[in-house]
């Protein structure tokens, strides 16, 4: 595991472009993410959040413009030997369906040549995503749906990336559920000092657990601060169109607790 | 009957180890073809589209038609390198056999990798898995139950197909099955299915077994399956590894008269202590060119067979003249040794219902003519294809009020039924006589004479042994003699094996 004092890399986008079937899906960006940053990337569906975040391990190539991680070119590299040290949970989840959650966890480390089954670790990968041990010899299909995502998060910190893309990782769970993921998975963030780019649709889910907010629209940023200056109207009109929704959302719940007081 | 089924059934474990060895090499190049095949096409929607429509129009193909198709083709191949690739037995019947194999492992294969989740695609990338990596990691595993049921229906198709390839002269449970066709044994039929149909079914339920066990991850179970595959698949091939000495094979087409003439030539043969094999159910056109390459060392033709088809000789000489040119062209052509004629001629024939003929005043083809277009023609598979049929015709103007196509066998029951009126026969057919048939006479001479000659490969056209065997038979049987033979094993009740027949006919003319 990453000490909490050696930072995930830096990562810099480059006026990237990628253009599918005429549309410009990603128009251009620039845009620089510090070491050890969470940053949430958010918009309406085809704003090109997600093309934006799968340029990054390449598994979308853009047709102009770099991205570098501490300042190496992602291009440099076979696009299967860059995927290994860079973390990726989606909403699907796609675990191996003939596989145990250990072989699901330790896939990584198999493919770059361990041999052996690497029990203490997986173990170890287990508690880090708050499942018992024991989970390892379960198949996939005997889990729920939460436990999935938690065996997906572990698999893509098997191989210890200083960065995780994670693509609606939470998605497709319910609510309580995904407040308890979201959670557990900020604290990892915090404690092995990773990058973090985190891709939703979902404001809310962003303002919470993000240190920055890029809003896109139309393949741009168009929107891009922290959290607070979000909420306080302070970056723009698209931005306040999407913020208004949680914001609203709470204000009525407040109203309809204070009248369940009163009444 | 019960006889005939004891000497069905000896005959049975050498036939089964053939036609498992075949069946095993055809599935095994079937699916080193499909496999590969089928992991790119997957990937490639166009080429899997392309792939599985040729597939397609191959499995449209007719069995026999597909196997039949690799004798010219392997032969000319043949003399394009020089030589040396066998036209017959083994290898037809393996490439015809593998094509057919390909169609529904390249569409399991195809559907197996396609059908599997997106998702779990993305995550091999996403995990960095190398394309070969998620191949063998990830789409194998994952197809394999799906591909697998395609490798069993392979299987089932392949060992069901596999009986066809006696037609070109491997051996295999067809054997039996053509055999008892030709001659009426039901018993050799049975015999024949029920073994293909009960290997089918043991070979089906095995891979059924390790397509289960694969689908539930137990490797112990699918082990122990595909060891019972590999156990049956050494009981056939280890005894064909021991030496063996080397032998002599004999041809024959497929009717009874060949059937009982190869075996008479057998009988010979082994008592003059040479080791025979048999190469029976050749088809009219394959059996020369199969002499002529060295496939077959023996067999039985006629001459007017060898003047039309392979002379391609459309004038009608006397008897004498064209024994002698058929001797001289195969010779000088083939390399191929005319022994001598047997002593009687199976020319082809107009038969009638004796009762018939006598009532329509038709004693002749040219009396036939006159009332043919009130009468069915039946005749065997091949007749109506041969210029025989068309000298006939051309020379007397026949016209039927429709013509029918049977086996054999079956012809004499449509002409005894009702179903047809005038048959094509041949004149050594032992149930002309027995069913009291008119044979109408041919005074324009549009058929050529069919003397029985004993024809042997280009190897053994000087083989003095071989030859001195053989040379006792010439002009030793009398047509009478051979319809009897004949007879024997085309009659309904108390019917003999060929090789009764043949150990009968070689009392009867006592050599």
């Amino acid at each position: 595991m990453s000490g909490t004092n050696t930072l995930g890399p830096e990562v810099v986008f480059d006026t990237v472009t990628k253009i599918f079937a005429g549309t410009r899906a990603v128009d251009g960006v620039t845009l620089t993410i510090s070491p050890g940053s969470f940053v949430a990337l958010v918009g309406a569906s085809g704003s090109g959040k997600s093309t934006l975040l799968k340029m990054v391990n390449r598994l979308v190539e853009p047709d102009s413009g770099s991205i570098a991680l501490d300042g190496r070119m992602v291009a440099a590299e076979a696009p299967y030997r860059l995927r290994r040290h860079i973390g990726y949970v989606f909403q699907n989840i796609g675990l191996f369906p003939h596989m145990d959650v250990g072989e699901n966890i330790a896939i990584g480390l198999r493919i770059a040549g361990e041999r052996s089954r690497p029990t203490v670790r997986i173990a170890e990968l287990l508690a880090l995503v708050g499942l018992p041990a024991a989970m390892a010899t379960r198949m996939p299909d005997q889990l729920s749906g939460g436990q999935r995502q938690r065996v997906g998060v572990a698999r893509a910190l098997a191989a210890a990336p200083g960065l995780m893309l994670m693509d609606e990782p939470f998605g497709a769970l319910d609510p309580v559920t995904r407040d308890t993921l979201c959670t557990a998975y900020r604290a990892l963030h915090d404690r092995l000092g990773l990058t973090s780019i985190l891709v939703t649709h979902d404001m809310a889910e962003a303002l919470l657990l993000a240190d920055r907010v890029l809003v896109m629209a139309a393949g741009r940023i168009v929107a891009d601060a922290v959290p607070a200056d979000l909420l306080a109207g302070r970056a723009g009109a698209e931005a306040d169109a999407l913020v208004a929704v949680p914001r609203d959302q709470a204000a009525r719940l407040r109203t309809l607790e204070a009248a369940g007081r009163d009444g | 009957m019960d006889s005939q089924v004891v000497l069905a059934v000896a005959r049975l474990p050498a036939l089964l180890a053939d036609h498992v060895m075949l069946s095993a090499a055809a599935l095994a190049l079937g699916l080193a073809i499909s496999l590969p095949l089928g992991v790119a096409a997957a990937r490639r929607p166009r080429l899997a589209r392309i792939l599985l429509g040729m597939a397609a129009v191959i499995q449209t193909i007719p069995g026999l038609a597909l196997l039949a198709l690799f004798y010219p083709i392997l032969l000319a191949l043949s003399s394009f390198v020089g030589g040396g690739i066998p036209a017959l037995g083994f290898l037809p019947s393996l490439l015809a056999l593998s094509l057919y194999a390909v169609l529904p492992i390249l569409r399991n294969t195809v559907a197996g990798i396609t059908g599997i989740d997106p998702a779990v695609i993305e995550a091999a990338d996403g995990v960095g898995m190398t394309e070969r990596q998620t191949l063998l990691l990830v789409q194998a595993p994952l197809a394999a139950p799906v591909a697998m049921a395609g490798i069993r229906t392979a299987a089932v198709w392949t060992i069901g197909a596999a009986t066809l390839s006696t037609t070109v002269g491997q051996p295999s449970l067809g054997d039996l099955i053509f055999a008892g066709l030709q001659t009426q044994d039901t018993a050799l039929v049975l015999v024949g299915c029920v073994a293909a149909a009960a290997l089918a079914l043991i070979v089906d339920a095995l891979l059924g077994l390790v397509e289960h066990a694969i689908a539930r991850r137990r490797r112990g179970r699918a082990l122990v399956a595909a060891g019972a595959i590999a156990l049956g698949l050494a009981a056939a091939i280890v005894p064909t590894l021991l030496p063996r000495q080397p032998a002599v094979t004999i041809g024959a087409k497929n009717f009874s008269e060949q059937y009982i003439l190869a075996r008479l030539i057998g009988r010979r043969l082994e008592a003059a202590g040479y080791r025979v094999s048999y190469k029976e159910g050749l088809g009219s056109a394959v059996a020369f060119s199969a002499l002529a390459a060295g496939d077959v060392d023996v067999y039985v033709d006629y001459s007017g067979t060898i003047w039309n088809n392979a002379m391609k000789r459309a004038d009608n000489p006397p008897r004498a003249a064209m024994l002698a040119e058929v001797g001289r062209w195969a010779r000088a052509d083939h390399g191929v040794g005319l022994v001598g004629s047997l002593g009687f001629e199976n020319a082809y024939a107009i038969a009638m219902r004796g009762a018939d003929a006598k009532r329509l005043g038709v004693a002749s083809i040219a009396d036939l003519s006159r009332v043919a277009p009130d009468l069915v023609l039946g005749t065997d598979i091949e007749f109506l294809e041969r210029p025989e049929w068309r000298a006939i015709r051309d020379a007397y103007g026949l016209r039927f009020k429709a013509q029918r196509s049977y086996s054999p066998s079956f012809m004499y029951r449509a002409l005894a039924s009702g179903q047809a009126d005038a048959i094509s026969a041949f004149s050594s057919d032992g149930r002309i006589a027995a069913d009291r048939l008119a044979v109408l006479a041919d005074p324009r001479r549009a058929i050529p004479n069919y003397d029985a000659i004993l024809l042997v490969s280009p190897g053994h056209a000087g083989d003095e042994r071989f030859l001195a065997a053989l040379r006792p038979l010439v002009g030793a049987i009398p047509v009478e003699a051979m319809r009897e033979a004949n007879y024997r094993v085309d009659r309904d009740v108390d019917k003999q094996t060929p090789e009764a027949a043949a150990a009968w006919l070689e009392r009867r003319i006592g050599r």
